[in-house]
């Protein structure tokens, strides 16, 4: 028997109207105790606000070997930044 | 010394969350997993901070510029008032999640009558307490659940657990005459009251957990009135070494 709990993944909203963020990954046995854990661990200086947690292994993670292929196309696109258009002087907050 | 029964109310309350405050702190960086180790010393800090509001509130009465210390840490082993249960050693972790979660049910029933309480400093520790310990009561009860309902070797140790603690729980909800007093006043809480609902919370979390409920009828007391079984002493050795060996030393 694997006497290792599974990893999950903890996901923390720090406010409200924030997203949820990822914050870390911990040891739990159950999905309450991943809770639970996660609490402790990562909100007890007053952090957060609501806590997501799932198990490590049913997130699908690209492979570092493929960055090549995956993100480099995207380096010489600018065009694709909105940085073509001016902006007219009455649009704040841009 | 004025108001001789309310101080020792709020000793026998107060007690029960350093005492138990103190065994969950041992276990700091020796829990079973780094996360479990947090969880515990979470609580056991939530138990000292509530016990720091009652002592500061206690040491008013005795006057003589004492302080929360003074009430901490140089009392004699007869002067502490806590249950029994509370000071029982941490066998294994079933034990600590056993005696966490048949304190926590009665420390909250406790806690939402306290806050009604006419002693607005009693009441407004209570009111704080009050989120803090249904966590505890969450966290334990969930273990006892996992362990009870999980592995044979687990349900064994925590059947075990169970068993060996039940005898304490009884003078859980038993009144010395100051709590009477005291409770008379409106300020106390008439705590053998509780007594029912606690039993029947408990037997449905146990058979949940798929455990049996003990039927001994045996139970121990004396905390209150200040007699202790053979493992306080070791406890108050080590939570009273460094006031002890440096009197009036602070951080």
């Amino acid at each position: 028997m694997d006497k290792n709990w599974p990893i999950w993944e903890v996901f923390v909203r720090s406010k409200n109207g924030l997203e949820h963020r990822h914050f870390g990954s911990l040891h739990a046995a159950d999905a309450e105790m991943a809770l639970e854990n996660a609490r402790d661990v990562y909100t007890r200086r007053n952090e957060g606000v609501s806590i997501w947690v799932v198990e490590s292994k049913y997130i699908t993670a690209s492979n570092p070997e493929d960055n090549g292929e995956l993100f480099e196309p995207a380096q010489d696109k600018v065009y694709r930044h909105p940085t073509f258009y001016n902006l007219p002087d009455e649009v704040k907050h841009m | 010394m004025e108001n001789q029964a309310l101080y020792k109310y709020i000793l026998g309350i107060a007690d029960n969350s350093l005492i138990l405050g103190q065994r969950l702190g041992e276990l700091c960086g020796h829990g079973p997993s780094l996360e479990t180790d947090i969880a515990l010393t979470n609580i056991s800090l939530d138990l000292i901070g509530q016990t720091r509001s009652y002592y500061q509130y206690a040491a008013k009465f005795l006057g003589e510029n004492k302080t929360e210390d003074d009430v901490a840490f140089l009392r004699l082993e007869n002067e502490y008032l806590n249950v029994l249960l509370v000071e029982q050693p941490n066998t294994h972790f079933g034990y600590v999640m056993a005696r966490q979660y048949l304190f926590d049910v009665f420390h909250l029933m406790l806690m939402e009558e306290l806050q009604h309480s006419k002693d607005i400093t009693l009441a407004a520790i209570a009111r704080k307490g009050i989120k803090e310990v249904s966590y505890h009561k969450r966290f334990s009860g969930d273990w006892i659940k996992r362990l009870g309902d999980g592995t044979e070797e687990s349900h064994a140790k925590m059947q075990e657990a169970i068993n060996d603690l039940w005898r304490f729980t009884e003078e859980l909800f038993q009144m010395t005459e100051d709590d009477r007093l005291v409770t008379g006043e409106g300020v106390g809480i008439d705590i053998s009251k509780f007594k029912e609902a606690y039993y029947d919370e408990v037997t449905a979390l146990l058979r949940e957990a798929t455990l049996t409920i003990p039927e001994s009828k045996f139970f121990i007391s004396g905390g209150k009135e200040g007699r202790h079984s053979e493992h306080m002493g070791y406890l108050l050795a080590d939570l009273q070494y460094m006031q002890r060996t440096y009197p009036n030393m602070s951080w």
